[in-house]
């Protein structure tokens, strides 16, 4: 079974965002860029299922060059070769220009699955990964926490769950899932894997490699202007509530939730 | 030209979402904003009689897409017929829930109209014609106001409780068309085989009202009795930190945070939560936040409308009953 992994370097969750002084972006300095969480639930879902069907799994991201050090983490995970889209021109490039991109690499893939992740940790969009499955025009399964593949590699039964249920869902291959939190508990890359990472394939590509037009990526194309970043509204300084016992703030509290903030 | 309001309505069995009357009212407001039609799609299987409720909430036309194989909501049947409807009438703006259902059909859409889209939005406008919207990012830590360019129709998520309900008036109604549509089985490549039913019919974290959350603090989770407890009394819906939820005591389901669930309840209650900036990010959006933590300099209390700085296993049973006395 081939596996594609889509994989997004986002700011480490820890980040302190700060908006930089043009009011539409994020200041970057400082950084510590990682692998979007869910990303990494996608490679470790693609080793899982290449350890019982055999067969590779590739990894592919898109952005600047320090990609390069994540798609390399998930080679150390397992992983068995990575590709590299990067071009200076899809700077600033919008989720269905990102879509697209990746789907010129894609087609020219062999592939049973592609995984991404349910939403990238830095815009909340989570549009990549189903677009990206129209494109290609194969079936997408999002939101998935648990996945089977049949014993003849040719058709996954997924769990979805709704808000208040589980969908249990079977498709054909090829698919897409997009990987949300529950799926699994993604490895650690071991020291022996590190060193096998170095000497794996990562092959880089431009928009001239894939045969893409400049003009259609990066931010003078966005479809989806920013207008603005601002930083979130400011809560008012809070109350702590008085009281001598437990007992006592316990009242307190029940008393400014009912007649103050009327939630009670 | 393109134009009129277009919402796509949420079902389950038959009835209708809370995310359904929210998006129709916010579809109303923008319709009137812009002077144009508001329109819902409703697809399902025998699913017509339900129609006519819409028209109270502002909607102009329904259309109906009504198929055995519409029942339950999976990603290519509804696409298809989405965007066929869509591709015919050619709307300026199409507006969705940001549940589970609305955030994938919504980004197959985008795929599939070759349009950009916003996903979970918190506040629309009209500027100049034009929808703009709000919408969070990195989980809450910054605000993004958007806007398309040569995209249309402009499609849209909202959070789910976010926009507000409209006082339903019987007095309107909508005409109910029986939408135009092909299904091809031949293009059908996924099917709902099974549904697991959460038996406990706990409200989801994103659409529930109040929340009570417990984290590392709660020491155990035979100690989140006390959490669903407070939670029943003030018909709430018990969420948890990561820590809680990757030491087992909780399902993965329940965790909040900008790995979790993003919440917008009136009322977050945080107990024995530290307040990391991963946690934070997910429920700063709630209307009213309460911390309840013995530890004065934790960062929740930051955030919080009301703190108490207390041992939560005393404060948390002591609130339960007072608000009983409430009820
Ligand atoms: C990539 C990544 C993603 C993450 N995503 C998330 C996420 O989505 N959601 C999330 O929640 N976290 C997330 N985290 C984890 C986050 O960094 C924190 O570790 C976590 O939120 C801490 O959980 P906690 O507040 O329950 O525990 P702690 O930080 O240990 O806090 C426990 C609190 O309980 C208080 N306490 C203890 N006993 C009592 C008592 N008897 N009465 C009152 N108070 C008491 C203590 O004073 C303390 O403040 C993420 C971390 C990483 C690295
Ligand atoms: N630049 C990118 N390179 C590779 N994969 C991406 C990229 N952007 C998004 N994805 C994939 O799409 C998922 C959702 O991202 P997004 O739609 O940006 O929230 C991510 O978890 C990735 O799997």
């Amino acid at each position: 079974m081939n596996i594609v992994v889509c994989l997004k370097q986002v700011p480490d969750t820890e980040t302190q965002i700060k908006i930089g002084p043009d009011n539409k972006s994020i200041v970057t300095d400082d950084i510590k860029w990682v692998i979007n969480p869910y990303d990494e639930f996608g490679v470790e879902e693609a080793l899982q299922l290449k350890e019982k069907f055999g067969g590779e799994v590739t990894v592919v991201g898109m952005g600047p060059k320090r990609v390069t050090e994540s798609i390399r983490t998930a080679l150390a995970m397992g992983a068995d070769k990575g590709i590299l889209i990067t071009d200076d021109a899809l700077e600033g490039s919008d989720s269905l220009a990102t879509a697209k991109a990746l789907a010129a690499v894609l087609k020219d893939l062999e592939y049973d699955l592609i995984f991404t992740g349910q939403r990238g940790v830095d815009d909340d969009m989570g549009v990549v990964g189903p677009a990206l499955a129209e494109l290609l025009g194969i079936p997408n399964l999002s939101l998935i926490v648990k996945v089977e593949a049949a014993e003849d590699g040719k058709s996954v039964k997924v769990n979805r769950p709704v808000e208040g249920e589980t969908l249990v869902i079977e498709s054909s291959l090829p698919a897409l899932i997009t990987a949300q939190k529950g799926l699994n508990e993604p490895r650690y890359a071991s020291l022996p894997g590190i060193m096998k990472a170095k000497k794996k394939p990562l092959e880089e590509k431009t928009l001239g490699d894939l045969g893409l037009d400049a003009a259609q990526f990066g931010e003078g194309a966005r479809k989806l202007k920013i207008l603005e970043m601002t930083p979130p509204p400011e809560r008012a300084a809070g109350k702590i509530v008085e009281g001598e016992t437990p007992q006592e703030k316990a009242a307190e509290l029940a008393k400014l939730l009912h007649e103050e903030a009327k939630v009670f | 030209m393109a134009e009129g309001v277009w919402t796509i309505a949420e079902q389950r069995e038959g009835e209708f979402r809370k995310i359904t009357y929210e998006i129709v009212s916010e579809g109303r407001r923008l319709a009137d904003a812009l002077g144009q039609e508001l329109t819902v799609v409703l697809l399902g299987s025998n699913i017509k009689d339900k129609a006519a409720e819409l028209g109270h909430y502002g909607a102009e036309h329904v259309q109906v897409a009504d198929d055995p194989r519409l029942e339950k909501c999976t990603t290519d049947a509804y696409v298809s017929v989405i965007s066929q409807l869509v591709k015919a009438n050619d709307p300026a703006v199409l507006l969705l829930g940001a549940s589970v259902e609305g955030k994938d059909l919504s980004a197959r859409l985008a795929g599939k109209l070759d349009v950009a889209m916003a996903q979970d939005c918190t506040e629309f406008t009209i500027e100049d014609g034009n929808l703009v919207a709000v919408r969070p990012i990195y989980a809450g830590k910054a605000y993004t106001k958007v806007a398309f360019e040569n995209s249309m129709p402009q499609l849209v998520t909202a959070r789910p409780n976010v926009m507000s309900i409209a006082e339903p008036d019987t007095s309107r109604s909508a005409q109910i068309i029986d939408a135009d549509f092909s299904l091809d089985d031949g293009d059908l490549k996924t099917k709902v085989v099974d549904v697991i039913r959460d038996e406990s019919g706990k409200i989801d974290l994103t659409e529930a009202d109040k929340i009570v959350s417990g984290g590392r603090g709660m020491k155990g989770p035979e100690n989140y009795n006390i959490l669903e407890e407070l939670a029943d009394t003030i018909g709430g819906t018990v969420g948890a930190s990561r820590s809680a939820v990757d030491a087992g005591w909780r399902p993965h389901s329940d965790q909040v945070g900008q790995t979790g669930k993003v919440v917008s309840p009136n009322l977050y209650v945080a107990c024995g939560i530290s307040g990391a900036i991963q946690h934070l990010a997910g429920m700063s959006t709630s209307k009213v936040i309460v911390a309840i933590n013995k530890d004065e300099d934790a960062p929740i209390f930051q955030k919080a409308d009301y703190g108490v700085v207390a041992d939560l296993f005393d404060v948390v049973p002591a609130l339960t009953e007072e608000a009983k006395k409430l009820q």
